[in-house]
């Protein structure tokens, strides 16, 4: 049998030379095998029910490309240069226009225009949250906004929902309990219509009471609404910001609308709170693309834009009926799911016993892909849930991957059922009204 | 060397992204020592891709599923192409811990105590007097792994009786038979074995020393989550043991040209076979790589020699 040969010298490595350079916050950022599940998600033959992204095959590429010539061939010098920090003023105007279907009154001085609303979340945070600092969000709640927060190294408490959003009550003993246990709370971060990923929107009765609750115990609400103009049954409601200008920093965007590649979107805030997202934005990219803005400018001018989002009103709505319908049809007795009035997704609670996160690699066999619960709670919650999506698939790939998961759902149970795994759990997502108003406050390093 | 290379990566498998990455690791390896490289992905043109190319060398680094089970080497061997790695039943023996582990435990290698499962057992049988019987047959703790996987994925270490049924529903997540094994406690080592013109050779085991405790898909893929040591901070005589151990492993299960042999040293002295891969990762916190350029030698330069060997094979 062979003899090893020893080098002189012990190699000890972790194969990382910067490591100790790294700042505490990006302890988190770690692979992750859920993660890695999605570049299989992404192949042809998966249908992905995963991804939020809009379906802007519709658009009127032509025309956007001659818009994108013509303000180069036109306007190139200005268009192609540094910009101001706040945005371009004609895009600023046009925004207030847009915002004015949601009731949303405002002037193009109350606007800062971001790269996507994202940015504008980052922007958000970094104005106003140190280590430790408290974000109430909905449980549950977006991950890229629980992502940014962590990156921040803010520790989140979820606030629970009903069918009709964010319990009010629930609010006002959270923020009391926060603050009475010495924590400093500094904003409520919400989705009102169309909420990912549940689904689900704040009633107009609910809105208002948020308002109050918000005013009695003095709690800024950061207003996200990216999707509010993608109403499927009714107009849109009015934002929460349209009744009250002080309380309430919006955040919109033209990712849904038009284009997300572009990555423009916006904050309109209090002009306090206006001024110092201005010059964090100078000091992130000094402005945000000009190009972009100047290409939505043209497209908002020059195009029946809100036809156009009609149109995509129109498609979503033919997907969210195959989507409801597969799942009428394929899952498993004991699963419930959102029906949601808008939007892009639909939030399921499976069975007791299943796992969502384990789950996922069966489900990828099986040629479809989901997005388990768990990435939307910064505690530990939502591993008997999961987030479907769909915008991008046609409703034929929708009807097949709801069936595909049915399959491997009922699979499952009947796998759990064997292991006598199927008895009630302490703690489902999304629980009903009358039950944990809060999540318990994460620890420190949890976010 | 006029002849392509053909880096195969990515695949259908859970572990397609770790597979890019070998993938793209191996072929920028071998673009430095001056080959001509071409990086491709399964799909319904591969064959037609590969036809066109002029005599080309396959080097599949395909984690999981078809890059391991041995399906894909069938069809390389069906086109009649020179691919560098194991031959198809090699892989299929290897890639199933269910059949490997009990093969190389024949001819002398230590391993866990282990009982392996389809999940249809317990459906007929009844869950709850097998889970019993695994409890009493081979104690706490335990080990549970699906017999065909890689990467750590649903794998889960089980402390308490109560919790092996969800450990073994979360293994039958990534195939139909689960791999329940004693706990081995000690130290992990990884070696890699690459055969040469005088036989296979081991590198030095890497000790693997997760932050976290355990070497999960975090700890294998995070760059800094795990200390890694080569060779391995053990007693020479152990090393050697290790060393032979690997060899041992490699030949029984008719392993060719590359693999790495998984081990856990208890506190004996006794290396423990836990299993063999017949595509280990390449990834930049891989082991592989990293025992090659500990012991001086060009990662590149040694997957070149391979790519030649399997080039001669062919004639």
């Amino acid at each position: 049998m062979g003899q090893v040969s020893l080098p002189e010298q012990r190699h000890e490595t972790r194969l990382d030379r910067y490591l100790d350079l790294y700042a505490q916050r990006t302890k988190g950022l770690k692979a992750s095998a859920v993660r890695s599940l999605f570049a299989v998600a992404n192949r042809p033959e998966v249908v992905s029910l995963a991804g939020g992204m809009p379906n802007i095959g519709g658009l009127p590429l032509d025309q956007v490309a001659d818009e994108a010539a013509d303000l180069i061939r036109r306007r190139g010098p200005e268009v192609l240069q540094y910009g101001g920090a706040q945005g371009e003023l004609p895009l600023r105007e046009q925004i207030c226009q847009v915002m004015a279907l949601e009731g949303v009154q405002a002037g193009p001085d109350d606007v800062v225009v971001s790269c996507g609303s994202q940015q504008a979340l980052d922007l958000i945070t970094r104005t106003f949250i140190e280590p430790g600092d408290v974000i109430l969000a909905e449980a549950p709640s977006y991950v890229g906004a629980l992502n940014t927060f962590q990156s921040y190294q803010a520790q989140v408490v979820h606030v629970a929902m009903d069918q009709d959003g964010l319990q009010p009550e629930a609010l006002r003993q959270a923020a009391l309990s926060c603050r009475a246990s010495g924590r400093r709370v500094k904003f409520c971060y919400t989705i009102p219509n169309f909420n990912n990923p549940t689904g689900l929107t704040q009633s107009l009765e609910r809105r208002r009471r948020l308002l109050e609750v918000a005013a009695e115990v003095d709690l800024l609400l950061i207003e996200d609404n990216p999707y509010g103009l993608l109403s499927l049954d009714h107009d849109p409601l009015p934002a929460l910001r349209s009744f009250d200008q002080e309380r309430v920093v919006y955040l919109g965007s033209f990712s849904k609308t038009f284009a997300p590649g572009l990555r423009v979107g916006w904050a309109v805030a209090p002009h306090p709170i206006k001024d110092k997202l201005v010059l964090a934005q100078e000091a992130a990219t000094l402005c945000p693309p000009v190009f972009s803005q100047c290409l939505v400018s043209a497209y908002l001018a020059g195009w029946d834009w809100r036809g156009q989002v009609d149109r995509f009103r129109q498609e979503y709505r033919a997907r969210r009926a195959a989507m409801l319908q597969g799942l009428e049809e394929h899952m498993p007795e004991g699963t419930t799911w959102t029906r949601p009035g808008g939007g892009f997704f639909v939030w399921l609670t499976l069975p007791e016993g299943l796992d969502s996160q384990s789950l996922l690699a069966t489900a990828v066999t099986n040629r479809v892909a989901y997005v388990p619960g768990t990435g939307f709670y910064a505690d530990g919650l939502g591993t008997r849930n999961i987030r479907l999506s769909y915008c991008f698939p046609t409703p034929q790939q929708i009807y097949e991957g709801t069936r595909r998961l049915g399959e491997v759902l009922t699979e499952a149970l009947d796998l759990a059922r064997t292991f006598g795994l199927t008895a009630p759990s302490a703690r489902p997502g999304l629980p009903p009204a009358d039950q944990s108003p809060t999540s318990l406050p994460p620890a420190p390093n949890e976010v | 060397m006029s002849h392509p290379i053909v880096v195969l990566a990515g695949g259908l498998s859970h572990e397609r992204e770790v597979s890019l990455l070998s993938g793209r690791r191996v072929a920028d390896a071998l673009r430095a020592c001056g080959h001509e490289v071409v990086e491709a992905d399964i799909h319904a043109g591969l064959i037609r891709q590969l036809a066109e190319l002029d005599q080309p060398v396959i080097l599949p680094v395909l984690h999981g599923g078809a890059g391991e089970d041995g399906a894909l080497r069938e069809v390389f061997e069906l086109l009649g192409l020179p691919y560098v790695g194991s031959p198809a039943a090699a892989c299929r023996l290897t890639f199933d811990k269910a059949l490997a582990t009990p093969v190389v435990a024949r001819a002398g290698v230590a391993t866990p105590d282990r009982v392996a499962l389809p999940h249809d057992m317990f459906r007929e049988l009844g869950a709850t007097a097998i889970v019993d019987l695994i409890g009493r047959r081979l104690g706490l703790p335990l080990f549970v792994k699906p017999s065909a996987s890689g990467s750590s994925l649903g794998c889960q270490r089980v402390d308490d009786l109560k919790d092996l049924p969800a450990a073994m529903v979360g293994a039958y997540s990534y195939g139909r038979v689960a791999v329940v094994e004693r706990f081995v406690s000690g130290v992990e080592v990884a070696v890699a074995v690459v055969d040469t013109e005088a036989g296979p050779k081991a590198y030095p085991p890497v000790e693997i020393r997760p932050e976290s405790g355990v070497y999960d898909y975090e700890s294998r893929y995070t760059a800094g989550a795990t200390s890694f040591l080569a060779p391995a901070d053990l007693p020479p005589e152990i090393i050697q043991r290790c060393v032979e151990t690997a060899l041992t492993a490699h030949q029984t299960l008719s392993l060719r040209d590359i693999s790495r042999i998984d081990l856990i040293v208890d506190a004996a002295g006794v290396p423990y076979f836990l299993e063999g891969n017949v595509a280990p990762g390449m990834t930049e916190t891989s082991t592989v790589p990293l025992a090659i350029e500990a012991a001086g030698e060009s990662f590149g330069q040694v997957l070149a020699d391979l790519v030649r060997r399997a080039q001669a094979r062919l004639g």
